[in-house]
């Protein structure tokens, strides 16, 4: 039986600007805001997917703003979905594309499927759906959220995204509490790739750094399986500040710590950019501080409010386990008492199938050997045994 | 064609005992499928399971996503359909409020999604038991819903839902009400078509120029607000006023391949000939109905029932002509609609609103009951029907009494 329809596109990295294509599938049309960059994310994404994309996309600023009626800016077919829906709208794509090709309805040839969603709708409302859809290794689709950090199209309200302390209209200064909002931002890439050992491509970007993005995406679409791109999108409205420093503002967030850059790829974590030189101490993190104090979210800290900040990220890059990655640290040590040693890195060569389906267990497939199931299921009540493996 | 080569036809196939999930999953296998997404809620997962085996066994060869919430579960779905994938799916109570969301945008989208709805009471307090008030409250925003009685109904709607779904006529959702238990989970002899007889009747799915996909790079859904929503709902009405005729031909179709189906789509009536009054209603509750009336007529009674099968596009015409003939009719609700216009149900309210215009109307009298899943018994029909009869006698009885109730 084919699994063709499982075959990612296969796209190069770009490398340098110069070198991405000219053709735009995101074009005039949209009304967002000057120096919004979570439009520019939306254009750069389209270009490096190329025609053979289908764009879901959740309601949320890039709907809203973005998609009107009779002049809509995308070229390659979109379709909105729900708010929480960035992860199930992906799925039922990629699963009805891939069902037509196997039966012969459709022409047999990979498409890539992108879905995108903010932070209200991908890391709050959205996040089981995400979390499901990275589990389906059997669905080629990207699921790529613009984190403006918050919900600005409805005015700017917190969500799990935006930062401790920064003003929202859901959280504004008072006479009583200075700082309303007192949640810490979630790590959604991080708990994404922590929790979903089989989903073969996650990483972090941010339009500010145009190739290192674009390039996240090609990588993303041609890993195969659901993946999950993270861009950190500044936001003059949201972030109160002037729109001529959106790109300053999304570098400054990279070198200051506070969103760090990275791909994990196939189980692998890399920092990528100035993340990966301040990782490998080739560099300094800039004092959060001057992140902060350029945006007039922040404009109500204090010194202590600056030094809690400047403690948490500290605390981020000298404990956690994968610095901005991985939310905590190991108690130690580690004592294997297999004698081969079954702890994954790099060094470790590891017999990866391509995702599509043709790894023993997936649907539609043969079963042989060990990966056969090695009795019968019952019948009475569709009651597996877990012994089975299956 | 003659009516014993349409018998001869109607025979072609097999016969099975199968309980209404299971039937409705032998023809989600004749629809040929493309993807269904599941999630379990009582009762209507059984058709899940059923569906599950069929494609562990590669009697189907479809997509099957276990989604992880019935808002998920029904974005899947619609989401498949609009790449030009045939699509079920199916709920059941507070599940399917949970997927609320997806169920509102579904019609507008136009998407012909075919869903079970395993009719449940919503919690609180919890029951597993029928009740159609989960399937009602999609009533208002396009999706085509109907009632069905028995498995063989389960499916026979099934594959009717298809066809009328998909008619570029119509493209809206239908979603099938079973009651909880009674119907999804009791087993009845099924004839079941073979595949050639299924093709006949149900062309396959096309989108046509509404097919997203790059080769068709439509933009589907922005932002129209004010400026257009109201022309994009009239176009949503007109298209729901062609329902009903495409009902008719899918019913006529169904009839002529298949040799079954009634003489109309929209009701049945049961010894309603020189009835004076009748139980009105759906679903199961034909049953104890039915041998009620049974039991009156041996008795001399005037009395009949009769069966609403499709509650959305609700049958106005034909209740007019059917109803009027009789002196009272006794609307049977296995639902609420608190604060209504005479606090009755759901059913009760609606068809009131149908007779308003007729010149001779009946009595309408209105019945709660079997709610939670509780049983309605031929006693308590030949209760209503007494009720009935006595309000088409002239004398003064309640508009609305909840049936089998402790005091």
């Amino acid at each position: 039986m084919t699994m063709a329809p499982g075959r990612a596109l296969q796209l190069d990295p770009i490398k340098s600007i110069k070198k991405a294509p000219e053709e735009e599938y995101y074009q005039s049309g949209h009304r967002t805001c000057q120096g919004c960059l979570s439009a520019l994310p939306m254009r750069l994404m389209a270009k490096a997917a190329g025609p053979r994309t289908i764009v879901l996309g959740t309601t949320g600023c890039m709907y809203v703003a973005n998609t009107t009626y009779m002049s809509t800016p995308w070229v390659v077919p979109w379709m909105h979905t729900q708010l929480g829906a960035a992860g199930s709208a992906a799925l039922g794509t990629s699963a009805g594309l891939k069902a037509l090709m196997r039966k012969g309805k459709i022409k047999d040839e990979p498409i890539n499927v992108i879905a995108f969603c903010g932070d209200g709708g991908g890391a709050d409302m959205g996040l089981a759906a995400i979390s499901a859809a990275l589990t389906d290794v059997e669905y080629n689709l990207l699921i790529f959220l613009y984190d403006n950090e918050s919900y600005a199209n409805t005015d700017i309200q917190t969500s799990g995204q935006t930062p401790w302390g920064a003003v929202t209209t859901f959280s504004p200064p008072g006479k009583k509490h200075r700082i309303m909002q007192r949640r810490w931002k979630k790590n959604v890439p991080g708990m994404l790739a922590a929790g979903h050992p089989d989903t073969k491509y996650i990483a972090s970007g941010t339009p500010a750094i145009p190739v290192d993005m674009m390039d996240k995406v090609r990588a993303a679409l041609s890993a195969g399986g659901p993946t999950y791109v993270h861009v950190l999108d500044p936001c003059p409205k949201g972030w109160h500040y002037d729109p001529e420093h959106s790109t300053e503002l999304g570098k400054l967030a990279i070198e200051t710590g506070i969103y760090p850059l990275y791909e994990i790829k196939e189980g692998v974590c890399n920092f990528t950019g100035t993340t990966r030189q301040i990782a490998q101490g080739r560099r300094e993190r800039k004092p959060v501080r001057e992140y902060l104090e350029k945006q007039g979210r922040f404009a109500h800290f204090k010194n202590q409010d600056f030094a809690y900040f400047q403690k948490k990220i500290d605390e981020m890059w000298e404990q956690w386990i994968i610095p901005g990655v991985i939310a905590f640290s190991y108690g130690g040590p580690i004592n294997i008492t297999s004698e081969k040693a079954t702890v994954r890195n790099n060094n470790v060569e590891r017999d990866n199938a391509s995702w599509a389906g043709e790894r023993p267990g997936h649907a539609h497939e043969e079963l042989e050997g060990d990966g056969g199931l090695d009795r019968e299921w019952r019948d009475d009540n569709m009651m597996g045994d877990p012994s089975s493996g299956n | 064609m003659t009516m014993q080569e349409t018998e001869e036809r109607g025979g072609r196939g097999t016969e099975k005992l199968m309980t209404g999930t299971q039937a409705v999953a032998q023809a989600v296998r004749l629809a040929d499928v493309d993807v269904t997404a599941a999630y379990p809620i009582r009762p209507y997962d059984g058709v899940m399971q059923a569906v599950a085996k069929l494609i562990a066994d590669g009697d189907l060869d479809a997509e099957y996503i276990v989604a992880e919430g019935e808002h998920s579960q029904f974005e899947i779905c619609k989401h498949a359909s609009a790449v030009g994938s045939r699509v079920f799916v199916g709920s059941s109570g507070v599940g399917w409020m949970y997927a609320m969301e997806s169920l509102a945008v579904t019609p507008s989208l136009r998407l012909p999604v075919v869903a079970m709805i395993g009719n449940r009471a919503l919690d609180d307090p919890g029951a597993f038991g029928v009740e159609h008030n989960d399937a009602m409250s999609v009533r208002d925003l396009g999706w085509q819903l109907n009632w069905v009685e028995n498995a063989q109904e389960c499916f026979d709607a099934t594959l009717m839902a298809y066809r009328v779904a998909e008619d570029s006529r119509v493209s809206f959702p239908v979603g099938i009400g079973v009651d909880g238990a009674f119907i999804t989970h009791s087993q009845t002899l099924i004839k079941i078509p073979d595949q050639e007889m299924v093709d006949e009747f149900l062309p396959p799915y096309d989108l046509g120029d509404r097919l997203l996909h790059p080769d068709n790079p439509i933009s589907i859904a922005p932002q129209a607000n004010e400026d257009w929503v109201m022309e994009i709902r009239k176009q949503t009405d007109d298209a729901a006023k062609r329902v009903k005729g495409v009902i008719q031909e899918a019913h006529d179709d169904f009839k002529r391949i298949f040799g079954r189906g009634g003489d109309n789509p929209f009701f049945e009536e049961y010894m309603t000939e020189d009835a004076e009054y009748v139980l009105f209603g759906m679903g199961s509750l034909s049953l104890p109905a039915k041998v009620m009336v049974r039991r009156l007529r041996d008795q001399g009674e005037k009395v009949g029932f009769v069966r609403l099968k499709w509650f959305r596009p609700f049958p106005t015409e034909e209740m007019v002509e059917v109803l009027t003939r009789f002196k009272a009719v006794g609307i049977v609700d296995r639902d609420y609609s608190y604060g209504s216009p005479k606090q009755g149900g759901v059913l009760f309210t609606d068809l009131r609103a149908a007779l308003y215009d007729a010149e001779v109307r009946p009595r309408l009298v209105n019945f709660i009951g079997g709610l939670g899943g509780r049983e309605l018994t031929p006693e308590m029909m030949d209760d209503m029907a007494d009720t009935t009869k006595r309000a088409a006698a002239g004398e003064d009885v309640p508009t609305v009494r909840w049936i089998g109730v402790r005091e």
